[in-house]
Parts: structure tokens; sequence; C-alpha cells
């Protein structure tokens, strides 16, 4: 157990994100972040949280890693918007003077950060994918990509507090919880004044994907010009159903009008994790390959022996994708029943 | 309706050269492009002035070296009414927060009242989506960002969409605002013969750090809270087993199957 500092001095904050009421997981990967560097400083672990009706799923950020919860919960913050977000987490940074804060480089993260930054007057490095504590000045040391995923930047915040980052979500896996944990849930409370919103939100349209949010999946079989019409995406699907994952895009493919943006796998799109990524027929732009980094096994099929793709795949086969796929199906169905 | 666009211009190519020395990106001899991003913003701005009529003028806001004009120039060339570019040795080095600070001053000065400040999601060299934001902050404006869809703009007030994980979220509020737009927003046009010889014949204003009244202590790197300490090429090459399918399909696909079963993933 870290010793504790009075009041949550010097520690390191996350910023929790709720959707649909829901505590996202997001945040306990931001914990799992949060937790390394705590340990490195010797300081406490605190997750932030803003919402309506989550006081009573706080619990589940201290299982991840968190040694304190603060709670704010009140219905106009329901749904994230920038003035009351703003308002609160100024206020309680004021009081509580963090070391750190992050928050994962979603909309949400993305948007309110930077506000905060300007608001509490400290710096912020954008979307990292490594954090570390050095080990002689203590500074929190921020890995980001950059160009493209073409270079890589390593940030440091010298004098300012708190040392801001947002985090690219699926960057690390959350910590298994452990319902043991014990941690303190501290309410707090603002009035109306810090509550109000200049923008409201009127309605939201949900989105129609095929699959899983790629985010969230741990298959993703991926399609690149290679597929070369819409039409062949009907295999990819079956594919996939077997596999029980989703379906990723390289740029060129969205591009193309295939499948929607929301599929779209590298910077200009979503960094995944899965188990298995198969891509099919993509080249392998660098901003391809930096949004595929952390998957644990990468499988390529392309008729270019040359393609970018084979430099950082685990398993690749040369040649062509319409004559693999199907046989790849054929024999995934096979194996399953003689098991 | 006062529209302020603010604009980066950034390297043409992502395939950067690095001084792998001393860890810094070299741009001499790169040519440079208007941020590619930032051209759907432009394009928007132009499209609410085709709505809403002569009453909407556009000008355009940079930061950078002097030849950054020419992205002012861009801007103008599609249709933007005027343009200026924030240039002084004083600027340089600024990270996300002092130039953010830079521009909001900037536009207090050229600009004696925005009704919406327009920018794209982020830019294609450094990539932190972190100014638009932070400008919206300093300003003290509300901030959309990720808009995709400008459902109604007028009358003190803007309904837009927002593109989140998961869908769109539709939310209306006050002018002025800042506005930060998504590729899916709009299809940028190219520019015609008669905006480029307005482009070209457009004076773009330089100002410098005291031009704007900035307070220098907050500007460059002095007076930015983040620091580069190195730049460096990643490495991501795994070294797998490629073997060719062309000969013998189900052999291959059969190899790849037994990989996906030793790696416990079938």
């Amino acid at each position: 157990m870290v010793e504790k500092k009075a009041d949550g001095a010097r520690a390191v904050w996350t910023l929790g994100e709720v959707r649909n009421g829901q505590v996202h997981p997001v945040s306990y990967e931001l914990l799992a972040w949060g937790r390394g560097l705590a340990d490195d400083l010797g300081v406490e672990l605190v997750s932030v949280l803003l919402g309506s009706g989550m006081k009573d799923k706080a619990q589940g950020l201290i299982h991840r890693g968190a040694d304190r919860v603060l709670v704010v919960d009140h219905p106009a913050l329901e749904h994230f918007t920038v003035d009351p977000f703003a308002e609160v987490l100024t206020a309680l940074i004021e009081e509580y003077r963090p070391d750190v804060f992050l928050a994962s480089a979603t909309t949400m993260g993305r948007t309110i950060m930077p506000v905060l930054a300007v608001k509490v007057g400290a710096g912020l490095t954008a979307d990292c994918t490594g954090l570390t504590i050095d080990p002689e000045e203590k500074l929190l040391i921020q890995s980001r990509p950059a160009v493209g995923g073409n270079i890589m930047a390593t940030i440091k915040t010298p004098t300012l507090r708190p040392q801001m980052s947002t985090v690219r979500p699926k960057s690390k896996r959350p910590l298994a919880p452990d319902t043991a944990r014990q941690g303190e849930i501290v309410l707090k409370e603002f009035g109306e004044g810090k509550l109000s919103s200049r923008v409201k939100r009127l309605r939201f349209i949900e989105e129609d994907t095929i699959g899983a949010p790629i985010q969230d999946a741990e298959a993703i079989v991926a399609v690149g010009h290679g597929l070369k019409d819409a039409r062949h995406l009907g295999m990819i699907e079956e594919l996939v159903g077997l596999l029980g994952g989703s379906i990723g895009a390289s740029r060129r493919a969205i591009d193309q009008g295939w499948i929607s943006y929301s599929h779209q796998v590298g910077l200009s799109g979503k960094t995944v994790s899965p188990r298995l990524y198969i891509a099919c027929g993509i080249s392998g732009a660098v901003q391809h390959l930096a949004g595929i980094q952390s998957a644990e096994t990468i499988v390529a099929i392309n008729s270019d022996p040359e393609a970018a793709i084979f430099s950082v795949a685990d398993y690749g086969l040369v040649g062509d994708l319409f004559e693999i796929i199907p046989r790849l199906i054929e024999k995934i169905k096979k194996r399953t029943k003689e098991v | 309706m006062n529209i302020m666009v603010l604009v980066k211009q950034v390297p043409a190519t992502d395939k950067v050269k690095m001084d792998e020395e001393t860890g810094t990106m070299i741009r001499d001899g790169v040519a440079s492009e208007l941020n590619p991003l930032d051209l759907y913003a432009v394009e928007e701005a132009v499209r609410i002035k085709e709505r809403l009529g002569s009453g909407v003028v556009i000008s355009v806001l940079s930061m950078g070296p002097q030849k950054a004009a020419e992205a002012v120039r861009s801007a103008i060339a599609i249709g933007c009414d005027s343009g200026f570019l924030l240039s002084d040795k004083k600027f340089a080095g600024s990270d996300t927060w002092a130039t953010a600070y830079a521009l909001s001053t900037g536009i207090r000065k050229v600009a004696g009242g925005v009704d919406l400040v327009l920018c794209g999601e982020r830019a294609t060299d450094g990539e932190t989506g972190q100014v638009g934001p932070e400008v919206g902050a300093y300003l003290g404006l509300p901030v959309l960002t990720y808009v995709s869809k400008i459902e109604e703009i007028g009358d003190g007030r803007i309904v837009a969409h927002r593109a989140v994980e998961g869908g769109h979220e539709v939310v209306e509020a006050p002018l002025p605002a800042l506005v930060s737009v998504v590729k899916e927003i709009n299809e940028p046009r190219m520019p015609n013969l008669k905006g480029k010889m307005k482009a070209k014949r457009t004076e773009v204003p330089i100002l410098t750090a005291e031009d704007i009244g900035a307070d220098e202590s907050r500007l460059g790197l002095k007076g930015s809270p983040t620091r580069v300490v190195k730049i460096f090429r990643p490495q991501l090459a795994r070294s797998g087993t490629i073997v060719s399918a062309q000969a013998d399909p189900d052999a291959a696909v059969e190899g790849l199957v037994d990989f996906l079963i030793q790696k416990a993933i079938l």
C-alpha cells in the first residue's frame, strides 16, 4: 500500500469517463497508467468522476487501482459539456493541486483538457502512448507520435502543475479488478453557479456500425485497397463472424466509401489493441502501422511481398486474398468443429 | 457576421527528414501547404457566407514564419476576404498553450468583434488538436469540437452536430463560439482562377508580438509549459514468419491456422 499524503496533495489524478450512465473502460486503462506513476512517485492515485447517478459506481474505480475517488454527482453533469466540467475540474485542481492529471484522448478528454490547461495555467501534452517518471527529476515523461506516426516525441513539463496529458485509448490494458481493494470515496458538491452550461445538448443520433466498435474488439479483420470492391466485404464479414470480432479498414478503403469512418484503423482513425489483427490487402502506411502496434498478434495478407505491412507482421501470407480468405474461413470452420 | 478562420502551414509531406544527431525535424527545403484539415474550416466559412449573404466577412489568421503568408493566401483564394499573419522570432518554439495565447491575442487585436472562430480538428504535423479549444478558452467562448455539420447558424446562435464516440451529438450554443470541424463536414472546393488572382493581389499584413500587444513572457519557448526532450523514429518492426501462398495456398493457410491455434487464438 502506498503511503498516503494528506488531502491528496502531490497526487496523480485520472479523469473518469462516463458514457450512457456507466463508467467507460477507458477510465480503467488510465488507472493502469496512473497506478504505475503514483507508485513511482510514492503518492496516491485519485480518480475524478463527474456524472449523474454515479455515486454507486465509483467503487469500480477503486477495484481497478484508485486509492481515492472524488465524485461530483449532479443531473447537470449527466452528459459532458465543456462549461460545467471545466468549472468543477478547475475548482478541484485549485483545491487539491495534483502533480499529474491524465484524461483519455477521447473526444471528451481532447476537448476538456485544453480548456483546463488554459484555465488553470498548466501545460498539456496530447495523445500520449507512453508515460513514465524520470527517476532523478521526478517529472512526468510523456511520449507521443506525431507527423502521421513518422516520429515519436518525448515531452516534459518542468515547472507548471499539474502536468497534464491526454492518453491514447487502448495504449494500456486495465488492471484486473481486485474487489478486496479498499479506498475512499469523497463526494464533492458544487452550486448551480458552477454547473450551468452555455451549450445545450438537444439530441443524440446513434451510429450504425458492423459489429462491436473496433477499439473494443478482441479480433479485427481489416481491409485495404486490395479488397477492390465493397461487394467483397461479405467474405470478410463471415470471417469476422467466426472470430467474434469487428471489421477494420485502412484510410484508402474508407476513402473509397466501402465502409464508414468509424471502422478506420490508424492514427487518422482509431488505435486498436486486439488479440488478433488480420490485415487483408493493406499495404501498411506508417500512420496505419502506428495505430496497430499494440495488437498482440498481427497477420498480414498481401499480394505484394514488398508491402510494409509484412515488416510488422507476426505471420504473413504473400498471395491473393481472394484465394486465401475463403480457405481460411473453411479451415477455421473445420477446425472449430473438430474441437 | 464576422468569421475568423485559424489556419496553419504544415510540411506538404509526412516523410519528414530528421537530424538524427540533434533529434529535430528538418524543415528547410521541405515544401509547405495549408494544413489539409484546415481546408474544411475554410470551406465551411465560405459556405456560411454563401448561405447568409454579403453580411458575412471572413478573416483568416495564422502564425508562423513569413512564408506562412502563403497558407493565408490559399484560404483567401478559396473565398475568405482578408488575412493576417503573426510572425516574429519571439513566437518561435511556442507549444500549443503559448500558440493559443498568441492567436487569441491576435484575434482580439485584428477583429473588433468575432461571431464565430472556425478551425480544423488538428494539424497534420503536430497533431495535437489542442490549439482550437485553447483559443476558445482564452477568449472565454463556448467550445464546440469535432463538428461534423452546422445545422443552423444566425440570430446569435448555432446548432451543430458533433461526431463523438458512438454517434453524433446535436448541440445548441450562443454566438460567439469556437467551432473545430472534422472531415465529415463538407468537401472542400479547389480555388478557381478568380480566387487565385484575388489572393495574389491581397496584402497579408504581418503582425509582431509588439503589434498585438502580447505579453512576451507567455510566448515562444520560454512561455511554453511543455518541453520537447527528444524526437526519434519509432521502431514498429516485428520479425514474423512470412510465407508465400502463391504456389500452394492450401498449405499456406493451413500453416496460418496452426499458428493461430498455437497462439491460443483459435
